[in-house]
C-alpha cells in the first residue's frame, strides 16, 4: 500500500499540532464553540449524544495490520473497548474525550493514518471498491488514482467551505462495488482502445433526504486530466451551489436545477481554462503513486488444491462459509475472504472489538501479506488468502466470532448507529437491525432467499443508504413515537435504483412481520434462480405492497 | 481600517493605520480611500472608479471587473460567514484567471484560523473581525501550510515538485 513520504508525513504531523493548538483554545474559551465546529468536524470530531465521535479515515478502505493494531489500541485505550466500521469505509470512536483526541491524532500520524476532512463541508475521504487491485473482473487498478485524489484534496484550500459535504469515489471493475452513483462524484476508470486510462466522470449523485442517482458527465476523459476536472466540478459547485437551506445545498441539487447538461456545460467551460496547466498529472507522479499498490510476491498455485476440495466435501458449514464469504481473485489459488461484522446475536453491524481487530491483524500476517480492506458494506476483507489456507482460516475466524456465513444475504444488515449514538438520529436503527438479525437468523432460510441487501437509515439523512438496500428502512419521528418506513427496489451498483416505499410506515416491533411478509411474498412469486429484486422487476410492486400489509394472506400462508 | 494583517514582500504584519474604510453609507460621495459595494462603485465616474476599492460579496461575478483590474489598487471580498468559501473562488479567480495584482482583502467574519487558506487563494491582506485581535491572528499565518494542491501561493502542486526534487 501507499507508504508516506516525508512531505505526507511533515502535513500530518503538522495537522497533529494545529489540532492541538485549536482544542487548547477551545478548552480556554479562546475559540468560542460555533468557531471551533467546522475546525473539529474538519478533523473527523462529532459532538454526539453521549460524547465526543472521531471518525478516522481510512483511505479508499486499505489497512495495514501495523494501522488495524493502532486502531485496536486507540479503541482500548481512549474507548470502550471497539470500533465501530462505516459506509464510507472508515472506523469511528464514539466515546472519545475532547482534550484527548490530539493524542489520539498523533498516534494516528505515527501509523501514517489521520482523521482529516472525515466531516465537514468538504470533500471527504476518496473510496473506492473493497476487492481493488484482486478482483478477477476489474479492468484497472483504481487505488492510485484515488491515492492522488486523496492527496489533492487534503487541505485544498479553495474547496474547505463548499457548501455542504462532497463525496466522491471510483471504481474499475464489471461490478461498480463502490456504489458510484450514489456519489457527488462517480469515477468509472477503463482502458480506451488505444489503451489509455480514460474516466467517465459522472456528477450529482447522493442520498439524504432527496435521494438523486449521478449522470455521466464526462465520457472517455483522459486521466491525466483528472485533478482539474473535479477542479472544474468544485469550482463550479462551490460558486454556485445553494447555501441558503442545507438540505438543498449538495451539488445534486445544483445539477437537478440547471439540468445536467447545463451543468456539463458550466464545468466544460471552466475546465478548458485550467485543462492545460500544473494541475495536469505527470506519468512520474503516477508511477510514483502506483509503486505503493504494486502486487505482493503471490505463489504460483494449482487452480485445484486437493485439500480445500477435501474440506468442501467433508464439512458443510465451511462450504457454506466460502460460498458467502470468499470472493474470486485474479490470482489462481487465491481467494479474497470477507469477514462478516454482522453476527446474528451480540454486536452491531460494523462493530469491532479490539481483541478482533488485534486476532484479525494476526490472521492477516499470518495467511496474507498484512494487508485488510474495510467493504462499503461495513465488513472487513483479507485480500489474498491461499485456497490452501482457507480452512484453517475459517476455524481461527470462527473463534473470534468474524464467520458468520452471511455476507451478501439478508442480515448481512447495513445500518448507521441511529439514536443510540447519534445525535441526529430521530429513531435507534440498531434495535430494528438486531431483530431483524433475530428474527432471520436461520441461514437455511437466508440461503434460500439468495442476494439480499437490507439497508437501514434511522433519520433522513440516509447514512445507512437505505435508499439503495433492496429493502430499505428509514426512522422517522411521529410526535416523539418511533416509526420505520420501508422501502424495496434500491440497488447500487451498475443496475442502481432508489427503492419505492411501499405504504404506510409501521412501529419498530411491527418491522420483523413486514419484512417476513414481503419475502413470502417474493418466494410465493419467485421463478427459477430469480433474486428478490428480479422478482420485484418482473411482477412489480403491488403484488408486495398488498402482502406487506397482510392484505393478501401469502404472509400466513409461509410462516417462516 | 483597523485590525489589519497585510503581506508585505511576503511577510505577514499588522498594519497600523491603513486609509481605506469600507463606505456603505449612502451619502459616502467621495471615492478617495473608500471600498464601495460592486453597485455603488459601478456608479461611479471612470476617474473615481479608479481612486476608490471595490467590495465584492460572494456572488457577485469578479469578471464584472475585468477591463478595470490594472487600474484598481484594492479589491475586498466579503465573508459574511467564515463557513461561506465563495470568496476562496473568487479570489482564485481574481488572481490566476483575470491576473489582479493589487492588494485583495478578505473583510467580515475573518478569524486565526482560517487565514492560510485566504492567504493560499491569494489575498494579500486581511481585516480581521473586530473583536479579535489582529496580533493574534498572525499566528495563523506563521504556521506550517504545506498542501498537495497547486494554489496561488504556490502554483505548481506538490507532485511537480516532487519529481524535481527527486530527479
Amino acid at each position: 500500500m501507499y507508504r508516506y513520504d516525508e512531505y505526507d508525513r511533515a502535513l500530518v504531523q503538522a495537522r497533529v499540532e494545529q489540532f492541538r493548538d485549536q482544542v487548547a483554545r477551545r478548552m480556554s474559551g479562546e475559540l468560542s464553540e460555533d468557531e471551533f465546529l467546522p475546525l473539529r468536524l474538519q478533523n473527523g470530531l462529532y459532538l454526539q449524544r453521549h460524547a465526543y465521535m472521531l471518525r478516522v479515515a481510512i483511505p479508499y478502505g486499505t489497512l495495514s495490520t501495523a494501522q488495524l493494531r493502532t486502531l485496536a489500541q486507540i479503541a482500548e485505550v481512549y474507548d470502550r473497548g471497539y470500533g465501530h466500521f462505516t459506509t464510507r469505509q472508515n472506523i469511528q470512536f464514539n466515546w472519545i474525550e475532547l482534550e484527548q483526541v490530539p493524542d489520539i491524532l498523533q498516534l494516528l500520524a505515527d501509523s501514517q493514518m489521520h482523521a482529516i476532512q472525515t466531516s465537514g463541508n468538504c470533500v471527504r475521504n476518496i473510496t473506492t471498491e473493497a476487492f481493488a487491485g484482486v478482483a478477477d473482473d476489474e479492468l484497472l487498478d483504481p487505488r492510485p488514482l484515488a491515492e492522488i485524489l486523496r492527496q489533492w484534496s487534503t487541505v485544498n484550500p479553495e474547496f474547505l467551505y463548499l457548501p455542504r459535504k462532497f463525496k466522491i469515489a471510483i471504481s474499475s471493475s464489471e461490478t461498480d462495488r463502490a456504489a458510484l452513483r450514489a456519489h457527488d462524484i462517480g469515477l468509472y476508470l477503463y482502458r480506451g482502445e488505444d489503451g489509455e486510462m480514460l474516466l467517465r466522470v459522472m456528477a450529482g449523485g447522493g442520498l439524504g433526504r432527496t435521494p438523486i442517482l449521478n449522470e455521466a458527465i464526462r465520457e472517455a476523459l483522459p486521466w491525466r486530466h483528472l485533478l482539474t476536472y473535479v477542479e472544474a466540478v468544485l469550482r463550479v459547485y462551490n460558486r454556485h451551489g445553494r447555501r441558503d437551506n442545507k438540505y438543498k445545498a449538495r451539488i445534486k441539487i445544483l445539477v437537478k436545477s440547471l439540468g445536467v447538461e447545463a451543468f456539463a456545460a458550466e464545468v466544460e467551460r471552466e475546465w478548458e481554462q485550467i485543462r492545460d496547466s500544473a494541475g495536469e498529472l505527470t506519468g512520474e507522479e503516477y508511477e510514483r503513486v502506483a509503486e505503493g499498490f504494486k502486487a505482493p510476491n503471490y505463489l504460483r498455485l494449482d487452480a485445484l488444491d486437493p485439500a480445500y476440495g477435501a474440506w468442501l466435501a467433508r464439512d458443510p458449514g465451511f462450504a457454506r462459509w466460502t460460498q458467502t464469504n470468499t470472493r474470486p481473485h485474479k490470482i489462481t489459488g487465491y481467494a479474497s475472504v470477507l469477514l462478516s461484522t454482522k453476527p446474528t446475536q451480540g454486536a452491531a453491524p460494523g462493530d469491532v472489538t479490539a481483541p478482533q481487530m488485534r486476532a484479525v491483524a494476526d490472521l492477516a500476517d499470518r495467511y496474507g501479506f498484512g494487508e485488510l480492506r474495510v467493504t462499503h458494506e461495513q465488513n472487513l476483507v483479507l485480500p489474498d488468502i491461499r485456497k490452501c489456507d482457507l480452512y484453517l482460516l475459517w476455524q481461527a475466524l470462527g473463534d473470534i466470532g468474524l464467520a458468520t456465513p452471511n455476507v451478501g444475504l439478508l442480515t448481512d444488515v447495513i445500518a448507521c448507529p441511529g439514536g443510540d449514538y447519534c445525535s441526529l438520529a430521530s429513531t435507534r436503527s440498531l434495535p430494528v437491525a438486531k431483530a431483524i438479525q433475530a428474527r432471520f437468523d436461520n441461514l437455511d432460510y437466508q440461503h434460500d432467499l439468495g442476494d439480499l441487501s437490507l439497508n437501514i437509515s434511522g433519520c433522513v439523512n440516509a447514512c445507512g443508504h437505505h435508499h439503495i438496500g433492496n429493502i430499505g428502512i428509514l426512522g422517522v419521528d411521529r410526535k416523539g413515537e418511533e416509526y420505520f418506513q420501508i422501502t424495496i427496489g434500491g440497488a447500487q451498483g451498475k443496475a442502481s435504483a432508489i427503492g419505492k416505499v411501499i405504504g404506510p410506515s409501521v412501529r419498530a416491533e411491527e418491522v420483523p412481520d413486514v419484512i417476513e411478509r414481503l419475502l413470502a411474498t417474493y418466494l410465493h412469486y419467485r421463478e427459477d434462480e430469480e433474486t428478490f429484486i428480479d422478482t420485484l422487476e418482473r411482477i412489480g410492486l403491488a403484488p408486495f405492497k398488498e402482502g406487506a400489509y397482510d392484505r393478501n394472506g401469502i404472509g400466513r400462508e409461509a410462516g417462516a | 481600517m483597523n485590525n489589519l494583517i497585510r503581506i508585505v514582500d511576503g511577510e505577514a504584519r499588522v498594519v497600523e493605520r491603513d486609509p481605506w474604510q469600507i463606505r456603505d453609507d449612502s451619502d459616502a460621495t467621495v471615492a478617495d480611500y473608500g471600498i464601495l459595494p460592486l453597485a455603488r462603485w459601478q456608479a461611479l465616474t471612470d476617474d473615481a472608479k479608479t481612486r476608490a476599492a471595490v467590495l465584492l460579496d460572494p456572488d457577485d461575478d469578479p469578471e464584472v471587473l475585468v477591463p478595470w483590474l490594472d487600474r484598481i489598487e484594492l479589491i475586498a471580498l466579503a465573508f459574511p460567514s467564515f463557513r461561506d468559501g465563495r470568496a476562496y473562488t473568487q479570489a482564485v479567480l481574481l488572481r490566476s484567471r483575470l491576473g489582479f495584482e493589487g492588494d485583495l482583502r478578505a473583510v467580515g467574519d475573518v478569524l486565526r484560523d482560517q487565514l492560510a487558506a485566504m492567504r493560499h487563494c491569494g489575498f494579500s491582506s486581511f481585516a480581521v473581525r473586530d473583536d479579535r485581535s489582529a496580533e493574534d491572528a498572525l499566528k495563523g499565518l506563521h504556521n506550517f501550510d504545506q498542501i498537495y494542491a497547486r494554489s496561488v501561493l504556490s502554483p505548481e502542486p506538490l507532485f511537480r515538485r516532487r519529481g524535481a526534487a527527486g530527479a
